[in-house]
């Protein structure tokens, strides 16, 4: 897909700006703060209705206004979409699609599907946990819209089942609490079980690729992998690090259903490494067997739980551990290896959306914020060879020397509030 | 700031529920402007409600005697009981006018956010009920949410033992509305708990 037009009005630094954008790659240039990123943010909002930059919509809005307007036209295999979403600070966005009538914002998620590159990626290495689990999540709700209510539904049961876990603290653990803890465990493991397997599928299908596309960005000497560590299996000490690990049963029976996918579409080039990113001690769960074991967990910390007040075992504390060859990449990767495979996963879920609607023109539009800048030579061009296969590329950069010029496309010169080609 | 008893009502107002600053301002001058005897009538109508409305000894209900009306009447079918959070989820049910059992109001679902376990709940008085033998079957009608389905779970563990058959109130689509409207998770509920149209 591409979007054709797109038209801000008080978004950020931009009291009224139209680009005309078309297939193929668009480059932003200017020098800092004068509203590249604004741009790319934009879009990246349309998609996700969230932006990478702040969680609240309040910055948004352009200092003053009362209202920003994001208006795209979006061109998707010959049929044409106009998208507009007005985002109204503290107060529920409203969006229109072909100028029909109100709809709710969320009703307009899936008509643009972006990957969003942007400076902010680095975290997704270096950064605490749950910027990994935020990640995971993402993906999975942009692949499978209703997971936004699988997360939604564990988050609020875990802020109960913690209310709980509090109050029966320091010996004031009753009969009562036990029988009600009971009651929180069943709705957790429930609601984590669901979360846990959304979170497998989207491993399952990201291991096809994670290793691939660290390869293809760097000279292959070290490989990506990733092993998602889950506390329901495996004790994680409060550093992350792992305490024990438990033998827990599993059932022969269950059998991981992307890797039948994985070998079904094995691309020409054949490189991937299957199974890039594990589970252990999660392989081939389904959802009730997930559930027994959260359980399980479950009565293995109570102890420890109600000493502490909270729940310590669950979606909400598991860590994806990225490595690069043996070493865990955290602490260990040098700062390109860094930016290479927080890009690399970006671009393993970028072949993930493409394999899940592979229909011409359903491809999400990749938006690389500023990333150029941070590669050497080698890495952009290899970055550049990628992506160009998009069918449409968004870059912005403060630099035009920094994009490859093997990416071509068209160059828009940015001054503050305004855009020229 | 208004003076005195003017601020004093806006104050007293707002503290109640859906009525924000600006609509408590709003009531309190209609209030101020209106004809004494209405606003006499209204007050009459506060106090009374507070001094002769009490809770059924028997289901919790509201009632403004010792017994409530569902409670007291004979023709009522006692083999079966509704269980229900609030007062007014029994006039929801009884709106219905299918439902002719008897009811136990809870008084709220398990919320430990709100600081509300089963202790807070009229939970004993309902296992309490229970040893009436001729109760056959038990309907949990708590609200689909969150703390409301907790609350079901929480009953249906207690119930288990006594050997009662216990049910809980479907969910899904709603009637005369259209399938492209409803939520995913609605949907997905109703996927769950589809039924068989032949046998």
């Amino acid at each position: 897909m591409y979007i054709s037009h797109l038209s801000l009005t008080d978004f950020r630094s931009y009291a009224q700006a139209d680009f005309e954008l078309g297939p193929g790659t668009t480059v932003f240039v200017g020098s800092n703060g004068v509203g590249k990123t604004n741009i790319a943010e934009a879009i990246g909002y349309l998609a996700s209705l969230s932006s990478h930059r702040v969680s609240t919509d309040a910055p948004l809005i352009r200092f003053g206004a009362e209202r920003a307007l994001v208006r795209a036209r979006v061109a998707r295999g010959g049929q044409a979409t106009a998208v507009e979403l007005e985002i109204t600070a503290g107060k529920a966005n409203r969006a229109r699609i072909n100028r029909a009538n109100p709809v709710r914002a969320r009703d307009i998620l899936g008509i643009v599907r972006t990957v969003l590159f942007a400076p902010e990626d680095l975290a997704l290495v270096k950064g605490d946990p749950a910027n990994r689990r935020r990640f995971l999540d993402d993906l999975m709700v942009a692949l499978r819209p209703h997971h936004a209510a699988t997360r939604g539904d564990y988050e609020r049961v875990l802020k109960q089942r913690n209310a709980l876990l509090k109050s029966a603290r320091s010996g004031r653990y009753t009969a009562a609490h036990e029988s009600t803890l009971e009651v929180w465990d069943q709705h957790l493991a429930q609601a984590g079980a669901r979360l846990l397997r959304g979170r497998l599928d989207v491993l399952e299908l990201l291991s096809a690729h994670l290793g691939t596309e660290y390869a293809g960005l760097t000279d292959g000497s070290k490989a990506a992998t990733a092993r998602y560590r889950c506390t329901v299996v495996e004790e994680l000490d409060d550093d992350g690090g792992t305490a024990a690990l438990p033998a827990t049963a599993l059932p022969p029976s269950a059998i991981p259903s992307a890797s039948q996918d994985r070998d079904r579409q094995d691309p020409a080039g054949g490189t991937r490494e299957a199974g890039a990113v594990r589970a252990p001690g999660l392989e081939g769960a389904g959802i009730g067997d997930l559930e027994r074991m959260f359980l399980e967990a479950l009565a293995a910390h109570r102890k420890k739980e109600t000493e502490r007040g909270i729940t310590l075992v669950g979606p909400h504390r598991d860590e994806l551990d990225l490595f690069l060859g043996p070493a865990p990449a955290k602490g260990y990767a040098s700062h390109g290896e860094t930016w290479s495979l927080a890009l690399a996963l970006r671009l393993a879920s970028y072949r993930v959306l493409g394999e899940d609607d592979p229909r011409e023109g359903a491809g999400p539009i990749l938006i690389l914020d500023d990333v150029f800048a941070e590669l050497d030579a080698d890495r952009r061009s290899r970055l550049a060879a990628v992506v160009a296969g998009a069918e449409q590329v968004i870059v912005t950069a403060a630099v035009a020397a920094d994009v490859p010029s093997e990416l071509g496309g068209r160059v828009l010169r940015v001054t503050p509030g305004h855009v020229s080609p | 700031m208004y003076e005195g008893a003017v601020q004093e009502l806006i104050d007293e107002l707002g503290r109640l529920p859906g009525v924000g600053p600006k609509s408590a301002q709003r009531i309190a001058f209609h209030i101020l402007e209106a004809d004494p005897e209405d606003m006499k009538r209204l007050s009459d109508a506060i106090r009374a409600v507070k001094e002769r409305v009490k809770f059924c000894s028997i289901c919790f209900n509201v009632s403004e005697q010792e017994t409530c009306a569902i409670c007291r009447d004979p023709r009522r079918d006692e083999t079966v009981l509704c269980v229900v959070e609030e007062s007014k989820d029994v006039m929801a049910v009884e709106r219905t006018r299918s439902f002719r059992g008897r009811y136990h109001v809870l008084g709220g679902s398990i919320n430990p956010i709100a600081g509300i376990g089963p202790d807070q709940l009229h939970i004993r008085e309902l296992l309490n009920r229970l040893s009436d033998d001729r109760i056959e079957e038990i309907i949990i009608a708590t609200d689909p949410n969150l703390e409301g389905e907790a609350t079901a779970t929480y009953l249906a563990r207690m119930l288990k033992t006594i050997g009662i058959k216990v049910t809980r109130l479907a969910s899904g689509l709603p009637v005369g509305g259209d399938l492209e409207y409803a939520d995913e998770v609605t949907l997905g509920r109703a996927f769950e708990g589809r039924r068989s149209l032949i046998g």
